[in-house]
């Protein structure tokens, strides 16, 4: 568990991390800001009920690994960073500026908490792979967990992983699919079709759940359940979400994989977070 | 240029006197009927090092046999991982061992490794500077199963993927050698691999491998041939026909291909009046040849003449090892004639 800030609620948690997002894509004026709202619930009960880590220490060798795959989701990964206090708050405005720690794809060398380089799709499935069989040739009792996409199904190599990940029976994985149903060129079953995706991973050997990533209880009940799993068999958690939750008139927009977004809109989409912590 | 697939071989069918030569297994030797020669010595190396190293690992993507590895599974099966034949899980996997601190060997074909998993060895390996090292059999045209097969162009494609240190061994000596070497060096590396009954040749020229290093394995008045891999190995037997004729060739190795040490070839190549000939078991295109060409150029050194030997930029055909070589050109009797027609131009 984080040894942090019991007190504050998953769903404050979640509310702030969208918060952070928010500022910096008005930063930019652009960017993934969708993908960003939609998974922060997942993010808040990652960061702030399932996983362990030291915020002062985030090499840790004790700390759970969170591997994001999906390098353009940096921003709402720095943004649940920052409100894990590994990332301090006042370089959220340096986002994607040069010389920032925060790029706009994720890198590893570049911010502490990153694990991974991430963006060259595909990668982050079986690199989460390598680091379980050599978790548990050091006898560590840490999870890795991998946040990856809906469109990173169709990258060949995640089905790579994850058959060796059920073939190696790797109990200390964790998958984290973010279904959003968007991907560069459009609603991601039309891209190509990736259901029925929770049979897909049965026939490979995972423990399968699949519940509405928007759903604060759900996710924590997820979690819980995989982390608790008694098989020996990788585990994952299909997140149905949706894309720029919370901020309803993001939410409206057909295409909104990389958002343009208006200078007076990004203090309008604050203030609706800000309103409804629950929304 | 092969003949149309719809045009029957006739002059073979029926012909008692047909050519006897035919393809050997994957992975033939490439030793001489009498040379010396060491068996599976990589493996035997690895395992070597992992009695004194925790952190070695190996993995395979279904072919431990045919890389030597098989050896390393035997004296430490625990470990040993099989990936399967998924080349692309193989990186990525070795990449999340690395960043856990282990040392993980890679190994697969070198067609594989460049061609089909180069995305995972780029940015998930080098671009983090994680210490893999990925150690591929079948280099350049050692193999007579065709272009599936023959990874010509493996060292043009990994000389441009940043921290990647690349290395082609001659012989069985070198590579138990090199592999210490390399694994006391902290970053990804691509080792070309001679696997099976590997000659053994260099340790008659009381040569050491060095991490980076070229090394004149002999010295010559009237040529200088540079070389890697199993070319320096006919470049050694090319120099000693060509003695007989009066023709005094020298050879340079120069096992690390990247980086590549500039300061011994540009020295070697600005003594006066000789032929330097660049020989590679790889397409002229990329190559040891072209890296060497454009060091002398940045640095103004103008030898007698240059020449590369090495394979076309082509598909090459299938067949067997010693009609291939001959056919392009890197037979020692080839290099032997080609020099001392560009010694008479």
């Amino acid at each position: 568990m984080a040894q942090i800030g019991h007190n504050i609620s998953l769903p404050e948690r979640a509310r702030r991390i969208r918060r952070h997002a928010l500022r910096m894509g008005e930063v930019q004026g652009q960017g993934y800001i969708a993908q960003a709202l939609g998974i922060a619930d997942v993010l808040a009960v990652a960061y702030f009920h399932a996983t362990s880590y030291r915020p002062e220490e985030p090499e840790w060798e004790g700390r759970d690994r969170f591997l994001l795959s999906i390098g353009h989701y940096a921003i709402a990964l720095y943004a649940a960073l920052i409100e894990a206090k590994i990332i301090p708050e006042d370089e959220l405005e340096t986002y994607g500026t040069d010389d920032s720690r925060l790029p706009m794809s994720g890198m590893a060398a570049y911010t502490p908490g990153m694990e991974i380089t991430g963006g060259s799709l595909g990668h982050g499935l079986g690199i989460a792979v390598g680091m379980s069989l050599a978790l548990k040739r050091k006898g560590s009792r840490s999870f890795v967990y991998n946040l990856f996409s809906d469109g990173e199904l169709d990258e060949g190599s995640t089905w790579e992983a994850a058959m060796s990940a059920g073939s190696y029976k790797l109990d200390n994985l964790i998958g984290i699919v973010d279904v959003n149903q968007m991907q560069a060129d459009g609603p991601s079953l039309g891209v190509l079709n990736f259901e029925p995706l929770g049979p897909k991973f049965e026939a490979f050997g995972w423990f399968v759940q699949r519940v509405d990533g928007n759903d604060i209880d759900a996710l924590v009940d997820a979690f819980d359940k995989a982390r608790q799993h008694p098989d020996p068999q990788p585990r994952i958690i299909i997140c149905d979400t949706k894309m720029a939750k919370g901020v309803h008139f993001l939410e409206a927009r057909e295409r909104n994989h990389f958002l343009r977004v208006e200078p007076q809109e990004w203090a309008e989409a604050i203030r609706i977070i800000d309103a409804g912590v629950t929304a | 240029m092969r003949r149309s697939k719809y045009e029957r071989p006739a002059h073979l069918i029926g012909n008692a006197e047909r050519p006897r030569l035919t393809t050997s297994a994957m992975i033939a030797s490439i030793a001489g009927a009498d040379q010396p020669t060491r068996p599976a010595p990589f493996g035997h190396a690895l395992s070597a090092l992992a009695e004194k190293d925790d952190r070695v690992v190996g993995l395979s993507a279904d072919l431990a046999k045919y890389t030597d590895l098989h050896v390393f599974r035997a004296a430490h099966p625990a470990r040993f991982y099989q990936m399967g034949m998924a080349e692309q899980l193989l990186m990525m996997s070795a990449a999340g061992m690395a960043r856990e601190g282990l040392q993980p060997w890679v190994t697969t074909y070198a067609v594989f490794a460049s061609r089909r998993a180069y995305d995972f060895i780029c940015l998930a390996i080098a671009e983090e500077m994680l210490d893999v090292k990925i150690v591929c059999a079948l280099p350049g045209l050692t193999t007579g199963y065709g272009p599936s097969h023959q990874a010509t162009e493996d060292i043009a494609m990994f000389r441009g993927m940043p921290n990647l240190t690349i290395i082609d061994p001659c012989d069985a000596s070198e590579i138990e050698q090199a592999v210490p070497a390399i694994a006391a060096h902290k970053g990804p590396v691509y080792m070309r691999l001679l696997r099976g009954n590997v000659p053994l040749v260099l340790e008659e020229y009381g040569y050491r491998f060095e991490l980076g290093k070229a090394k004149l394995l002999r010295d010559g008045r009237d040529t200088l041939i540079i070389s890697s891999g199993l070319m320096s190995m006919r470049a050694l037997e090319a120099a000693k026909e060509l003695r007989k004729d009066g023709i005094d060739a020298g050879v340079l190795h120069v096992p690390t291909i990247k980086p590549l040490d500039e300061a011994t070839i540009l020295a070697e190549c600005a003594r006066q009046g000789r032929l330097v000939v660049v020989a590679e078991n790889h397409t002229v295109i990329g190559g040891l040849g072209e890296a060497v060409a454009a060091s002398l150029m940045r640095s103004n050194v103008r030898p007698a003449a240059f020449r590369q030997i090495g394979l076309p930029d082509a598909f090459l055909q299938a067949g067997a090892l010693p009609t291939l070589h001959d056919m392009y050109g890197i037979s020692t009797t080839k290099i032997v004639t080609r020099i001392k027609e560009w010694l008479d131009e």
